[in-house]
């Protein structure tokens, strides 16, 4: 058995936190208790002592492209698996568009097989919403289920269909699955590359409205309420999303949500080379680039102040139920290009709680609720049994020193592709352990700063 | 020396002192080509019939200023189809004295995939001193500056800027009204595409001009009164008591995309007739940074009538890029 003894110990979904001893025993956790591992225990099993750090469940992201089958240049289910467990994450959920798309049970089993084989992150495959991602006629989601698929989605490519959408949401519900959107209306998006507004205006980049979000948040709200669907809105950047999510709720609809750690930390002035006007970056001395940063281009955009603030209050109040990453790798000649033509996205594993940290730290969002949204939250809202230290859930465990601060340089991200909007900035609160069943897969080199002592 | 930027990449960074500079030069090297021209007419005239008259190069022409860049290479290079600023900017680097290189979209090997970066790295590898760089993407010469040793001048890049049509519009109108401090000027028409507004716009406001745009919203960016101007809602609010407006080109695209109906619709509201033109004082002008479509942004009497001042703009234009490239490759014009 390991005691991971005399850490703060947060697990939202017990309602704890506190100073806890955290018992692993093989790939479960055996107990979460006050007193400390007593001499004959001390005798027998792995110590750790966790004195002034955080002792977490392993965060679980909702959102992430792992291009492999088809990009295995950008990223594959290995490196990925690799940057998520140093980044605390220990679940992701592997977005479809891959090449093949994820709209097959062998797709979905060769994601699986992959991710086991790697032995980091546990990798659950998320199934296409739509045969190809094509937006035409449904994939086969009984088998997608039955592969191991714990969602439907066709991220990157929304279902412009209502009557498609309808039809998805009807059938999903019969297996019981989730569909996750990704909210975009493209003929109010087309031709945009960030949000419209005063900075894409004097920067003469054309904009994609927060509307273009908020119009397929509210008709697929309709639609869940008329099929009775579990609807999960992706990345949620838009403060028009945030309301439209709150008022299903209110009425019942089954509607849950996450937002991205860029999303809670950035506003389109990054796109202008002026990050730091948000407190959580002022904080990380995020240092001023050159205007038309490409790696503040993603979709959906930064968006204005006032969206980054909705989205922040959802996040503490529980309306968003996710902190998930988009963590979306690219090569360098998909970003080093003119801003128009610079592909959308970021990698965000590695950067996610370091981020979430600084949130906190910037006094917008307390501790515990920002553990809640990157461990129980997300887990519930995709019903993944992980995300909690209960005694019997699988040993996903993770040590942070909160207090240890880094430098974000791309040679240190384990991600294969380096595309971050971060790079330059300094995070402070470091993974330090990362268990996933009980194994400890990674581990920051001690001798660094001397955070651990075991 | 002026404090002058090696790149030319925008008005809106550019300092009030920054912009006169370069307004003086332009007005200086306009001066001294009219002169020349007028010589050259009057040698034609004075000599004709005559053989073997001397070519003119006499004096009272002012200097010859092809000493300036004589040696240096510059080169222009076009990602979008352009004559006038090209030929503009061409003319003014050999009155200077410069080799000039020319690539166009298409002619060259941008059309073999070459990345944007790894094209200008060989253009500045062959010895280029100016790249003049005209992008359809909005930022294309920022990045360009970033990977060459050349100077960068900015010749428009998509909605953003086109800082030499910022400035010879100020000259032009600077010659003709005086002093810009406190004077009104209105830009009309397609301000959400167009480049030349927001140059005019920084470069207008920074020289203490009241600078109103208006246009149809649907051709209005969202924010366009925090770079310095106020939006106005129809073209009388417009014109009333204004020193001079600009009219911006209307492009088909724009029907297509569902910004305006059709150009007749557009002209309806928005177009300057010489019934609109009399909502302005006597003296007041007319620009457009061309092409002009008759009709649409200006009717024929109003862009044939003395107010107008289109070609104007052209000739200054010349002067303008001549003051740039000189300012951006440090050369003294004395």
């Amino acid at each position: 058995m390991i005691f991971l003894a005399g850490g703060r110990v947060i697990d939202p979904a017990s309602r704890l936190d506190g100073v806890r001893t955290v018992i692993l025993d093989g790939a479960g956790i055996r107990e979460v208790r006050e007193a400390a591992p007593s001499a004959g225990e001390r005798a027998a099993h792995e110590i750790v002592d966790c004195t002034g750090m955080l002792v977490l469940p392993g965060l679980v992201d909702l959102h992430v492209h792992l291009r492999e089958p088809g990009e295995e240049g950008k990223e594959t289910i290995a490196s990925g698996a690799r940057a998520a467990v140093a980044g605390g994450v220990t679940t992701i959920v592997a977005m479809p568009n891959t090449k093949p798309v994820c709209d097959s049970a062998s797709v979905a089993r060769f994601v699986q097989a992959r991710g086991r084989e790697a032995g980091f992150a546990k990798v659950l495959p998320a199934g296409a919403i739509t045969r190809g991602s094509l937006g035409e006629s449904l994939a086969d989601h009984a088998e997608l289920k039955d592969a191991g698929c714990v969602v439907l989605t066709d991220d990157g490519r929304p279902v412009m269909s209502a009557g498609v959408m309808r039809r998805a949401l009807e059938y999903a519900r019969d297996l019981d699955l989730c569909v996750m959107v990704h909210a975009e209306d493209l003929t109010l998006s087309a031709g945009g590359s960030m949000n419209e507004g005063p900075v894409a205006t004097r920067l003469g980049l054309s904009g994609v409205p927060a509307a273009a979000e908020v119009v397929m948040v509210q008709r697929d709200i309709l639609l869940a309420e008329l099929t009775g669907a579990h609807l999960h809105v992706a990345h949620v950047s838009a403060a028009g999303s945030v309301r439209a999510i709150r008022e299903a709720r209110a009425r019942g609809v089954h509607v849950t949500a996450e937002a991205t750690p860029h999303h809670f930390t950035l506003t389109d002035e990054a796109v202008a080379g002026q990050p730091a006007s948000v407190p959580a970056a002022a904080l990380s001395e995020a240092p001023a680039c050159e205007p038309y940063e490409t790696h503040a281009k993603m979709t959906p955009p930064l968006r204005a102040e006032a969206d980054r603030q909705a989205i922040v209050g959802a996040l503490a109040d529980g309306i968003i139920d996710a902190i998930a990453t988009d963590h979306a790798p690219h090569g360098p000649l998909d970003k080093q290009v003119d801003f128009a033509s610079a592909a959308n996205g970021i990698v965000g594993l590695e950067t996610s709680l370091g981020l979430t940290l600084a949130l906190v730290r910037a006094g917008e969002l307390p501790l515990y609720r920002a553990v809640e949204r990157m461990t129980i939250g997300p887990a519930r809202a995709l019903g993944l049994g992980c995300g909690t230290l209960a005694p019997g859930a699988p040993a996903d465990v993770i040590v942070v020193d909160p207090e240890r601060t880094w430098r974000v340089e791309a040679q240190a991200l384990h991600s294969k592709s380096k595309n971050s909007p971060f790079l330059g900035w300094t995070l402070r609160g470091k993974v330090l352990r990362t268990y996933v069943d009980g194994r400890l897969v990674h581990h920051e080199n001690p001798a660094q700063k001397g955070g651990v002592k075991s | 020396m002026i404090d002058f930027p090696r790149n030319l990449l925008d008005l809106e960074t550019l300092t009030r002192a920054q912009i006169e500079a370069a307004l003086n030069l332009s007005a200086s090297f306009k001066r001294e080509r009219a002169q020349a021209r007028q010589l050259r007419q009057s040698e034609q005239a004075g000599s004709s019939g005559k053989a073997g008259a001397s070519q003119g190069t006499g004096t009272g022409t002012g200097p010859d200023r092809r000493g300036l860049l004589s040696g240096r290479t510059v080169v222009s290079l076009f990602f979008e189809p352009s004559t006038r600023t090209r030929s503009s900017f061409e003319v003014a680097a050999r009155a200077l004295g410069a080799d000039v290189l020319s690539f166009q979209k298409d002619s060259s090997s941008f059309s073999k995939g070459e990345t944007l970066e790894d094209t200008v790295r060989n253009l500045d590898a062959i010895g280029a001193d100016a790249l003049v760089v005209r992008h359809p993407s909005a930022g294309a010469p920022r990045l360009v500056a970033r990977a060459v040793r050349a100077c960068v001048i900015n010749a428009g890049d998509g909605a953003h800027e086109h800082p030499t049509q910022g400035l010879l519009d100020a000259l032009t109108l600077r010659e003709r009204l005086g002093p810009l401090e406190g004077k009104t000027v209105a830009i009309v028409g397609d301000i959400a595409n167009s480049r030349v507004a927001r140059s005019n716009i920084h470069c207008l406001s920074r020289l203490g001009v009241n600078v109103r745009v208006g246009g149809p919203s649907t051709l209005i960016p969202v924010g366009i009164e925090k770079l310095g101007c106020t939006v106005v809602k129809s073209l009388r609010e417009a014109l009333e008591g204004a020193d001079a407006v600009m009219a911006l080109r209307i492009q088909q695209e724009r029907i297509s995309d569902a910004r305006i109906p059709g150009t007749r619709d557009y002209a309806r509201t928005w177009g300057i007739n010489a019934r609109s033109l009399a909502l302005m004082p006597q003296s007041a002008v007319v620009l457009h940074p061309g092409p002009v479509n008759r009709g649409v942004e200006l009717s024929s009497d109003v862009l044939e009538s003395p107010r107008s001042l289109v070609m104007d703009q052209v000739d200054s234009g010349v002067a303008v890029r001549m003051a740039v490239l000189a300012l951006c490759l440090r050369a003294e014009a004395t």
